[in-house]
C-alpha cells in the first residue's frame, strides 16, 4: 500500500512535470476549437435550402447555379469529421475540400443575384444575405482560432522535453487548415481586355 | 564610444585629484578653466558627448526615442493597434465633438448599469491592411465586452477612411446577443439606421440613432439583471449628458491649449474628449489622448504601452534630467557662467514641461497614450464575453 501510493506520487510528479496534463488540456482545447468550427459551416449548410429558395422564386432559370449549390451543400455535410479523427490529415484535407467547394458554389449564386434587381430588393433575401455573411465570418473566426490552438498544441509537441512526453504517449503534431486555393493565389490574376 | 572608458582610465587619478581641487571652493576658476584635460573631464563624467546644452538635446532625444519604441512595439507586425480600452465611446477619428463624445459615453454607462449590457463604439480613421471585420474581431478578443457567461456585448467599429472593399462599418455581436441582434439585425441597424445620418454628415445623430436600435433589440433578451440594479436609482441621462457636457467644457481649453504645439487638430480633440470623460464619470486619475511619439507608432496608444510610459516619463523627469543638470552644472565650473545657465534654465524648463507633462497624464490629458483610467481610475473594463465573429459589416 504504501509503494503504491509512493508510485502514484512519483508518477504524478513526473508526468506533470513533462507536459503530460499541459498536453491533455491543449488536447481539449483543439476539440472545442474544432467543435466550434464544424458548428459554424453546420450553421451555414442549415442557411443554405431558405436562401435556395429566396433566388429560386426570383431566379429559376439559373438552375445550373442553384443546383451547384445543392449538390455541394449535400458533399459538403456528407463529410464529416470528428475530434477522433483530426489526427488523420486526409480527412481534414478531404473536409475542408468539400467545404471549399460549397463555398465557390455559393460565392457564384451570389454573384448571380447581383443580376435579379428584385431578388436583391427582397427583404428575406437580404437577410439572409447577411446571415450568410455573418456566418462566414464566424467560420474565419473560428478557423484562425482552431489554427491558434493546433499552434499550441504542436509547440508543445515538438518542443523539448515535452517531446519526450509526445512521443511515449503517441501525441502527433496535428493536421491544421492552408488556403485552400493556395495555387490560384500565388498566382497572378491574368487581365486581357481585348477578350470581348 | 567604446573607446573613451579606456582612454579615461589612464588618467584617473589624476582626475580625480582634479575634481577634489575643484570641489574646494577657494580655486581660482579661471586657473581651472585654463588646465588642460578639463574638457575631457566634463566629457567623461556626463556619459554623453558635447556641450550641456547638447547633452540636453541629446538625453531628451533618447528619452523620446525610448518611448517611442516603447509605444510602437505593438505595431511592428503592421496593423492597426487594438486602443486602450479606457472609455465607452472611443474616438480616434475626430468624429464626435466632446459634449456628444460625453453624452453617448454618459448614456451607454447608464445603459450598463440598468441592464449589465456592455456596449462600446470606437471610432477610427482606417484599419487598413485588415478589413473591419478583422480587426473587429482582434478589438472585441482585447476588450472583452459583456459579462463572463453570458456574453452581451455589443460594439460598433467605425473606420470613417477605409475604403469600401474593407467596409466602414461594423457591429461585433457577443455570443449571447445574437438571439436577437441577429445579423440580420445588425446589417438593418447599420443600413437603415446608421447609414442614412453618416450620409449626411451627422456622426453624431447616426450613432444615437444606432445605439438606441441596438438597445431596444438587447431589451427584448432577458438577460440577468446586474447586482444592485434597482438600488442604485441611476441618474437620468440628461443629468449625464449635462453634468459631463459641463466638466468637459472645462478640460477642452486646457486640452486644447496643451494640443496646440503642432499636434493636429485630431489629437487634440481626442484628448480633450478623453479627459472630458474621465472627468465626467470617473473623476480624476484618467485617460489621454494619443501621444506625439505613440501617435507616430501605432495611431494610437495601447493601456500596455501608457503603462509603461509613466514610469519612464517619471524615470525621466527624476533621473535622467537631474543628472543631465548635475551634469551641466559640473560642466560649468569649467566652462564658465554663461553656457551653465543656459544648461541649467533648459533642464529645468524641460523638467518643468515633462513633470507637467506626467502630472497632466495622471490628471487625464494628452501625455499619457490613453487607457490610464482603465487600470488606475476603475473606469471601464470588460467584463470578459466572448464574440465569435458574429455581426455584420457595412458602408454609408
Amino acid at each position: 500500500m504504501r509503494n503504491f501510493l509512493a508510485m502514484s506520487v512519483l508518477a504524478t510528479v513526473l508526468l506533470s512535470g513533462c507536459g503530460y496534463n499541459e498536453f491533455q488540456a491543449k488536447d481539449e482545447a483543439v476539440k472545442a476549437q474544432w467543435g466550434e468550427v464544424v458548428n459554424q459551416y453546420q450553421r451555414r449548410a442549415d442557411l443554405i435550402p431558405n436562401l435556395v429558395n429566396t433566388v429560386k422564386g426570383y431566379a429559376s432559370h439559373e438552375r445550373e447555379t442553384l443546383e451547384a449549390v445543392t449538390r455541394a451543400r449535400a458533399s459538403a455535410t456528407s463529410v464529416q469529421v470528428t475530434p477522433e479523427v483530426l489526427n488523420n490529415p486526409g480527412a481534414l484535407q478531404k473536409f475542408q475540400q468539400a467545404q471549399g467547394e460549397l463555398t465557390n458554389a455559393l460565392s457564384r449564386l451570389m454573384v448571380v443575384a447581383e443580376k435579379y434587381p428584385d431578388l436583391k430588393a427582397d427583404a428575406s433575401f437580404r437577410d439572409l444575405q447577411s446571415q450568410l455573411e455573418g456566418t462566414e465570418n464566424r467560420i474565419t473566426v473560428a478557423r484562425q482560432r482552431y489554427i491558434a490552438s493546433v499552434q499550441d498544441f504542436n509547440v508543445l509537441a515538438r518542443r523539448f522535453p515535452t517531446n519526450l512526453t509526445a512521443k511515449m504517449f503517441g501525441y502527433d503534431v496535428k493536421p491544421s487548415f492552408t488556403v485552400e486555393n493556395e495555387k490560384s493565389i500565388s498566382t497572378a490574376p491574368t487581365v486581357d481586355f481585348n477578350k470581348k | 564610444m567604446a573607446t573613451t572608458p579606456r582612454q579615461t582610465r589612464g588618467g584617473g587619478k589624476a582626475s580625480s585629484r582634479d575634481e577634489d581641487r575643484l570641489s574646494d571652493p577657494l580655486i581660482d576658476r579661471d586657473l581651472a578653466r585654463r588646465t588642460g584635460g578639463l574638457a575631457e573631464h566634463a566629457r567623461r563624467w556626463s556619459i554623453l558627448p558635447g556641450s550641456p546644452w547638447l547633452r540636453v538635446v541629446i538625453g531628451v532625444a533618447i528619452l523620446l526615442l525610448l518611448a517611442l519604441v516603447v509605444t510602437g512595439a505593438r505595431a511592428a507586425d503592421g496593423f492597426v493597434a487594438v486602443p486602450a480600452h479606457a472609455a465607452r465611446v472611443t474616438d480616434q477619428a475626430g468624429m464626435l465633438n466632446p459634449q456628444q463624445r460625453s453624452a453617448l459615453d454618459g448614456v451607454l454607462a447608464d445603459y450598463e448599469r440598468k441592464t449589465g449590457s456592455q456596449i462600446a463604439i470606437l471610432l477610427v480613421p482606417s484599419t487598413a491592411p485588415e478589413a473591419i471585420e478583422q480587426y473587429s474581431i482582434r478589438v472585441a478578443e482585447a476588450w472583452k465586452l459583456g459579462r463572463k457567461g453570458i456574453d452581451d456585448g455589443v460594439l460598433l467599429v467605425v473606420a470613417k477612411d477605409n475604403p469600401s472593399s474593407l467596409r466602414r462599418l461594423r457591429i461585433e455581436a457577443g455570443r449571447g446577443v445574437q438571439g436577437t441582434l441577429t445579423d440580420a439585425q445588425s446589417k438593418r441597424v447599420l443600413q437603415d439606421v446608421i447609414a442614412p445620418h453618416f450620409r449626411q454628415g451627422d456622426f453624431y445623430g447616426g450613432l444615437a440613432a444606432g445605439m438606441s436600435a441596438i438597445a431596444t433589440l438587447l431589451d427584448k433578451e432577458h438577460f440577468p439583471a446586474p447586482p444592485g440594479a434597482q438600488g442604485s436609482a441611476a441618474p437620468t441621462d440628461g443629468g449625464i449628458a449635462s453634468g459631463s457636457a459641463s466638466a468637459s467644457g472645462g478640460v477642452a481649453g486646457m486640452a486644447q491649449t496643451a494640443g496646440a504645439g503642432g499636434i493636429p487638430g485630431n489629437d487634440g480633440s481626442n484628448a480633450t474628449q478623453n479627459a472630458a470623460n474621465s472627468g465626467a464619470t470617473n473623476g480624476p486619475g484618467s485617460t489621454g489622448g494619443a501621444t506625439e511619439p505613440g501617435r507616430r507608432g501605432s495611431g494610437d496608444g495601447g493601456g500596455w504601452s501608457a503603462g509603461w510610459l509613466f514610469p519612464l516619463l517619471l524615470f525621466g523627469v527624476f533621473v535622467v534630467l537631474p543628472m543631465l543638470r548635475g551634469g551641466s552644472r559640473r560642466g560649468l565650473r569649467r566652462g564658465g557662467w554663461g553656457s551653465d545657465a543656459t544648461g541649467v534654465l533648459l533642464g529645468a524648463a524641460l523638467g518643468n514641461a515633462l513633470s507637467a507633462a506626467a502630472h497632466r497624464s495622471s490628471g487625464g490629458s494628452s501625455w499619457g497614450g490613453g487607457g490610464f483610467g482603465g487600470d488606475s481610475g476603475g473606469g471601464f473594463s470588460g467584463g470578459g464575453g466572448t464574440f465569435d465573429g458574429g455581426g455584420a459589416s457595412g458602408d454609408w
